[in-house]
């Protein structure tokens, strides 16, 4: 009789799902496997540019669509299956550029009618909460989403993942990625991390503007002030490189801090997680960390292989929404540029 | 026992004569400045993002101490340049509210050493946080809330055609003091932590833009009457045409971002 009571509640799904999730909205690609909360593969490619530029929209898609077939061929290797055990494909139906976004999207649409399986677009930045949210296991965090193009401070509530705050001009790790073209630092692996190995050689602080609003914050002013003021600073030898990624690092991060901090006193909320690529830094966590320690609350990050860009997360959150009853029809499976976290309604929490 | 029982049971104040006051757990750890011997014994309120609040008495009245410690994961320059800069604006934007008419707290006594502020406890109220909340749950008539959104877009029109910024708008920091269901509660602005003086468009409209988020984020499925409030705001401001055509901007940078990666 007990053993009837605890007996499983039964769902109109097959025992396991897989989801094969798409990702390219920016300079990564990756593909990416789940099946029931188990990262099956995650291959991924990046797009390197040289010192000094960015990457466009045109070239970064052509790197995609050169490498995207190898990485769909690794994720199904490295999990040990074929398109038949595939449930559901998912794809990045944005938010992120344009033509990487497309080229990624035709590669979802095309396997999905080869295999007959059903699609589903996902919300880049939902993909990101719904990873750190099956990798860290935090429940119901405040979440500090901070990437190349994005910086927003989340926390759930009926049905939405609600923008507490949020950047008023650029992203952090927009700032972050043009301040390293100034004074060009490499972009290999990625100039967030370079910032962050030449911020560890110093301990000078330099003053940087701080604009926090509320529970918004503004990069640009920092921005402008060390595009003009590096070269001079440097070339004067009243401080080194290394000197400003320490004070920019610094001025940056404790205003992403505390906005997270003003947000959970906000919601009386006692848990903290970061995800996205600029959620890997060290010294950020490490700041966070101190801040949590203060107010008895918790911190929840990933290291680069779920904060960074993959298709696991789009997978991931594909899975839940799949699981939920969603799926994307072919027609509708355009993609956007401009797609704010929140306007998906969650189906799939209380 | 709580440091409040204990002030109540000698009579004494946060003048230091209560050489035998129980320090609280988390009080003025470091803190050297004048502030410092009126702090003991007194009760821990709330930590907040910038601050501790404290809650005892101040020469006999009811007080809240607000004290701005030092916060660790910033680089000390750093938060001792952020700290001092804004305990001086948030006293400077209480007084220029206070003349001309605006409801805040009063602010009795200020240490710049320790960085506390010595301010009126508003007794017996609640935050239009929680009454939105309450008023909405129990279906109240929509006219009492649209009443009280229009004292909100009334009283911040006053406050910016002062050229304060509140820096932190948000429906926890606007308290109703008194019958607050029955509608002739006075609303009292409170947390100037992030305020300055401005006269700019963009700095208001910024403001108003931070109101929003919080408001709808807060309060789901409210644009209705967030809409009314603006519109209060707009009629009883002197200079509201080039902040609401700003509002309208910043909304868009939000809208117009690419959020890419």
């Amino acid at each position: 009789l007990t053993q009837q009571s605890t007996a499983p509640r039964r769902t109109p799904w097959p025992a396991m799902t897989v989801v094969i999730g798409f990702e390219g909205s920016a300079n990564k690609i990756g593909v990416g496997i789940v099946r029931d909360g188990v990262v099956l593969s995650n291959p991924r490619r990046t797009y390197i540019t040289p010192p000094g530029q960015g990457f466009l929209p045109s070239e970064t898609a052509r790197h995609h669509r050169g490498v995207v077939l190898t990485v769909l061929k690794e994720a199904l290797q490295q999990a040990g299956l074929t398109p038949a055990d595939i449930d559901c494909v998912a794809y990045t139906k944005g938010p992120g550029m344009g033509a990487p976004l497309v080229t990624v999207a035709i590669v979802a649409r095309t396997v999905a009618q080869l295999w007959r399986k059903p699609l589903l677009g996902v919300n880049h930045c939902i993909g990101h909460i719904e990873m750190g949210r099956l990798i860290t296991g935090a429940t119901n965090p405040t979440v500090l989403y901070v990437s190349g193009g994005n910086t927003q401070v989340i926390a759930y509530s009926e049905r939405r993942y609600r923008i507490f705050g949020e950047t008023i001009d650029i992203a952090v790790g927009n700032c972050l990625d043009r301040f390293a073209r100034v004074i060009k630092i490499s972009n290999d692996p990625s100039p967030g991390y370079n910032i962050e190995q030449m911020a560890k050689k110093s301990s000078r602080f330099v003053e940087l503007p701080y604009t926090v609003k509320g529970m918004d914050v503004s990069f640009s002013g920092i921005l402008s002030f060390v595009e003009e003021m590096a070269h001079k600073l440097l070339g004067s030898g009243e401080c080194s490189a290394e000197d400003l990624c320490f004070s920019l690092q610094e001025t940056v991060f404790a205003m992403l801090v505390e906005i997270t901090e003003r947000a959970m006193a906000h919601c009386g909320s006692q848990e903290v997680m970061i995800v996205g690529g600029v959620g890997c830094n060290l010294r950020l966590q490490e700041m966070m960390g101190v801040m949590c320690a203060e107010r008895g609350a918790r911190l929840f990050a990933t290291d680069e292989r779920f904060c960074i860009d993959n298709g696991a997360m789009i997978a991931q959150a594909g899975w839940e929404m799949f699981r939920s009853g969603q799926v994307t029809e072919l027609k509708d499976s355009w993609i956007t540029q401009r797609f704010r976290t929140d306007e998906v309604e969650v189906t799939w929490r209380d | 026992h709580s440091g409040l029982d204990h002030n109540q049971k000698t009579g004494s104040c946060f003048f230091p004569s209560s050489s035998n006051a129980t320090v609280p757990r988390m009080a003025l750890e470091k803190a050297s400045g004048a502030a410092r011997p009126f702090l003991d014994g007194v009760e821990v309120v709330k930590q907040g993002a910038e601050a501790r609040l404290y809650r005892g008495q101040f020469l006999g009245r009811a007080a809240i101490v607000k004290e701005r410690f030092p916060k660790r994961y910033r680089h000390p320059s750093l938060d001792e340049k952020l700290t001092h800069r804004r305990t001086v604006q948030e006293v400077r934007s209480i007084l220029r509210c206070r003349k001309s008419g605006i409801a805040t707290p009063v602010v009795y006594f200020v240490d710049y050493t320790s960085h506390c502020i010595f301010l009126e406890e508003i007794v017996g109220a609640v935050t239009v946080r929680d009454h939105l909340n309450s008023a909405r749950a129990c279906g109240r008539d929509p006219e009492h809330l649209h009443a009280l959104v229009e004292r909100m877009g009334q009283i911040l029109a006053k406050m910016h055609d002062e050229d304060v910024v509140h820096g932190d708008l948000t429906t926890s920091n606007m308290l109703l003091r008194g019958d607050a269901d029955g509608g002739n509660a006075e609303l009292v602005l409170i947390d100037f932590g992030l305020s300055y003086i401005s006269a700019l468009p963009e700095d208001k409209g910024v403001d108003l833009y931070v109101l929003e988020k919080a408001f709808l984020s807060t309060h789901p499925n409210t644009e209705e009457l967030f809409g009314a409030l603006l519109e209060s705001y707009a009629a009883c401001s002197k200079k509201s045409s080039p902040v609401i055509k700003k509002l309208d901007e910043v909304r868009l940078r939000g809208r117009k971002r690419s959020m890419v990666g």
